[in-house]
């Protein structure tokens, strides 16, 4: 199990930009979306860090721009960090893949292009995964409004 | 001594003396044709009933309660429900076949009622190849599966009817070598000559370990047979919702629902017939006191006890096992069901032709 | 989509399997491809329950929005309900008394007994023997009418609140508790009679759907599914909560990766639970039931993120907090999500009999996949 301060260095040698964040109890680094692909490949790869278990991929809606928040664990060394990537384009969000690095992202990353409308690429199958084809929208997204569905509270 | 044979003959008797022989035995063709058919909507009420309360003791339920007494009337409502349920029949399904298909497996069903012996001298038509007839007849059935399967338009009716086919052909090999052996001993495939033969004893105690592993396989292969679980593949609900009968409603569906237990039956009575005497009463060696006891019970009485307990056998096998997987299931059949039985045939001839049994 | 079901242009055959369908346990829609018997692929089609509760959850305020969670894996209401009250717990920085603590644990572990029957019951009648499915009812009706007694309720329970539990435990708990212990390891070994030792249901289970710990991993796989390929993935163990750090019990782990691993996981956790339970039915703290809290509960701004072990694998709960009385985004990582991305991969090339046999050890319940 690696301290917080060497896994952050280690991120620190594949992506400068990288901000980290040791508020809580995990290690949160937040980095843009065009840095994301390699700092994944390193984070799985690396002999020292072998993240190997992506447990949870969200996207979240800032209002201003949208981020994807991956959760990962290494069940090798049991250290965890959590990556949340910036995507500035709200108009058409787009970040990389990493499906080919951990199989589980396949679907996750499926139902954040369903629910937030975040495009994935080179992703094997994106398609909608809960609703309809035909659905206009993004669900999650603050912006969205169904008139018939929603019910404000 | 008042008995179904006797019953039998004074009706015989009296329709041949009052009319002439021609008209007599015309007029006997549309009373048994009239009495098999009968008979067989009262067996498959009394089989449902018997296999739902069945299942319920062995699943902590109480099983049909309400419909006449004690539930005895629950087959006869939904009788009356399937009869008035419209029968669908799918679009883009052969219409002929598809109408076809149940009564194909009924009546392959019926014509097995024949060579059956109910009770002493009672027999529809004793025929001289009766065992050929029964494994003969009892193949016809997986037509009228496949044309089921294959004319409703839907792949898990194929599926289901192709397991079917491929399940009934297997099977049919070591029902019919497990019939064999009995016949080897016996020494003739007339069914009444076989239980005369059992006079002085059943083949499955009289024909030694051959007879107790013809028996099982026997068992194992008409369970398989009749598509009942473990080896209910071609319906197999949990894989094929309900495998060729997906698209069957009404009374067509009623018909091969019938047809099921009826055959069970029918596997039970031949299986009862070959190794377990038929009619005959249980004789053990010199026991006379005890032989003239069991001589008492009428003979009806014996074939229908043995048949039932063997059907409850299988209905046991129903409610207890897990379903096998269509390669196992040929696996088990052509790896060591085939392999046993040939085994056990060539055993049983050097049995019989040194006169080992009793 | 209804479009592209029929055969391929290499004469496979494409069937749906649900969204009806007798052992997909719900609306979950699978389209299979088979050659034969043989399956070439498996896809499967979410959202027939969908009802996004994650959405609900930004409207609902921090009390509220834990009961939506009942709904999702309805099997394991009250853990998820758990995984919820933590993560709201862990915002307002607040310690449950000790009672509560063994009341939440108790209820989770009878939960995941309850769970875990029924699986049991439903795994067997997958692969075709139906009776077991009525004898693991018996037992679970037991828990059920525990669990009527103190919540109120049998399957989606709502006891928790945040900062302990939200009434007392019923006087009745502890003996009907031990009478339900009694009666259940007296027929515990029926369960091994009836359906582990059987030959033909081995077979179906053993060598089937194998999943190595390397995909396992990778697919994300938590709970039985993981475990059974040798991955150490019980949260109780790796991140304790509640207290279970200080209670005696092993995790089930097995290495074959198979069904039947998964199965015998399975049943082993059942014996743990009751081993749990065992320890805490007769030390239950008195005192309070629940800390004090206020009316209205504001997390302060921030992220919290929590993790408990359901009868299925890993339930996350992340909150993000803009320090309103509403979350500002509500996710739920449910374990049958990333269970069920594994299917496709691990019933290739086995046969639709398999197909049912490996969906019934994944344990699936769709409201959890679908959310």
């Amino acid at each position: 199990m690696m301290s917080h301060e060497e896994i952050k260095s280690l991120i620190l040698n594949y992506s400068p930009e990288a901000v980290c964040d040791e508020s809580g109890p995990w290690l949160q680094v937040s980095i843009q979306s065009t840095d994301w692909l390699p700092l994944a490949e390193a984070l799985r790869n690396h002999s020292q860090l072998q993240f190997d278990y992506l447990f949870c991929l969200t996207g979240v809606d800032w209002k201003t721009h949208l981020s994807v928040v991956y959760h990962l664990t290494s069940k090798v060394f049991g250290h965890t960090v959590v990556v949340k990537v910036k995507i500035d384009d709200r108009i058409n969000p787009v970040v990389e893949t990493v499906s080919n690095i951990w199989r589980t992202a396949e679907l996750h990353e499926r139902e954040a292009y369903d629910l937030f409308g975040i495009r994935f690429n080179s992703h094997p199958d994106l398609r909608r995964l809960f609703l309809t084809d035909e659905w206009v929208g993004w669900p999650l997204r603050k912006d969205y409004e169904d008139p018939i569905n929603m019910i404000k509270l | 001594m008042l008995s179904i044979a006797g019953i039998a003959n004074s009706i015989h008797q009296w329709l041949n003396e009052t009319f002439s022989s021609g008209w007599a035995t015309l007029l006997e063709f549309v009373l048994v044709g009239i009495l098999v058919i009968s008979f067989f909507a009262f067996l498959g009420l009394v089989l449902v009933f018997m296999e739902r309360k069945v299942s319920a003791y062995m699943q902590l339920r109480v099983g049909p309660n309400r419909v006449g007494y004690k539930g005895l009337a629950q087959t006869l409502a939904d009788t009356i429900k399937l009869v008035v349920k419209e029968g669908l029949t799918p679009d883009g399904a052969d219409k002929f076949l598809f109408n076809f298909a149940p009564f194909l497996v009924l009546i392959a069903s019926m014509l097995l009622m024949a060579p059956i012996a109910f009770a002493k001298d009672f027999q529809i038509w004793d025929i001289n190849i009766g065992v050929l007839y029964i494994t003969a007849i009892s193949s016809i059935s997986v037509i009228g599966v496949l044309m089921a399967g294959w004319s409703s338009n839907n792949k898990y009716s194929l599926l289901g009817a192709m397991r079917s086919g491929a399940q009934i052909v297997s099977y049919e090999l070591s029902a019919g070598l497990a019939i064999m052996t009995i016949v080897i001993l016996a020494g003739s495939i007339r069914l009444s000559d076989i239980i005369a033969s059992q006079e002085n004893g059943w083949w499955i105690f009289k024909g030694h370990i051959p007879a107790i592993i013809a028996f099982v396989i026997y068992i194992i292969a008409v369970t398989a047979e009749t598509n009942r679980a473990p080896f209910d593949l071609a319906e197999a609900e949990s894989e094929l919702t309900a495998g060729f009968h997906t698209e069957y409603s009404g009374m067509k569906f009623a018909l091969f629902f019938l047809s099921e237990y009826v055959n069970i039956f029918i596997v039970c009575a031949i299986g009862a017939t070959l190794f377990l005497g038929g009619w005959m009463p249980l004789h053990i060696g010199h026991w006379e006191g005890f032989n003239h006891i069991m001589d008492f019970i009428p003979s009806s009485l014996w074939f229908m006890g043995k048949t039932f307990f063997l059907i409850f056998l299988i209905m046991w096998f129903r409610w207890t096992f897990p379903r096998l997987r269509i390669d196992q299931l040929l696996n088990l059949e052509w790896k060591y069901l085939l392999p046993i039985s040939l085994f056990n045939l060539l055993l049983v001839t050097f049995i019989a032709l040194m006169g080992w049994y009793f | 989509m209804l479009e592209e079901i029929g055969t391929t242009e290499q004469g496979d055959l494409v069937i749906n399997i649900g969204p009806q369908h007798p052992s997909t346990h719900g609306v979950l829609h699978l389209v299979i491809t088979l050659n034969g018997e043989t399956i070439k692929k498996v896809e499967p089609h979410l959202g027939y329950i969908h009802r996004s509760i994650e959405k609900m959850c930004e409207s609902l305020t921090y009390r509220q929005f834990i009961y939506s969670t009942s709904r999702m894996d309805y099997l394991s209401a009250h853990i998820n309900n758990h995984g919820c009250a933590l993560a709201v717990e862990q915002g307002l920085g607040i310690e449950i008394p000790p009672r509560a603590r063994a009341i939440r644990v108790l209820l989770s572990e009878l939960t995941r007994l309850a769970s875990h029957q029924l699986w049991w019951g439903a795994m067997a009648m997958d692969v075709g023997a139906i009776t077991p499915f009525f004898h693991a009812f018996r037992e679970r009706e037991m828990i059920n009418d525990i669990m009527e007694e103190t919540c109120g309720a049998r399957l989606t329970m709502n006891y928790m609140v945040p900062g302990g539990v939200m009434f007392d435990l019923h006087p009745n708990f502890v003996t009907r508790t031990k009478d339900f212990l009694r009666f259940f390891r007296s027929k515990f070994n029926e369960y091994d009679e009836l359906v582990t030792n059987n030959i033909i249901f081995q077979e179906r289970m053993k060598g089937v759907g194998v999943l190595s710990s390397a995909d396992a991993i990778s697919y994300g796989c938590t709970g039985p599914v993981a475990r059974a390929s040798g991955v150490s993935s019980d949260i109780r163990k790796i991140a304790p909560y509640e207290g279970y750090d200080q209670l005696q019990f092993a995790e089930a782990i097995q290495s074959g990766g198979d069904c039947f691993a998964r199965y015998l996981v399975r049943m082993q956790e059942m014996r743990e639970s009751l081993a749990i339970i065992d320890q805490l039915i007769d030390t239950i703290p008195d005192g309070e039931f629940q800390a004090k809290t206020k009316a209205v509960l504001k997390l302060p701004k921030g992220e919290y993120y929590s993790r408990v072990e359901t009868a299925r694998g890993e339930f996350g709960v992340y909150i993000i907090s803009e320090g309103a009385t509403t979350p500002y985004r509500m996710k739920f990582r449910s374990p049958g999500f990333s269970n069920l991305s594994a299917l496709d991969h691990m019933s290739r090339g086995s046969k639709i009999g398999d197909l049912v046999a490996i969906m019934g050890s994944l344990d699936l319940v769709i409201p959890d996949i679908d959310r």
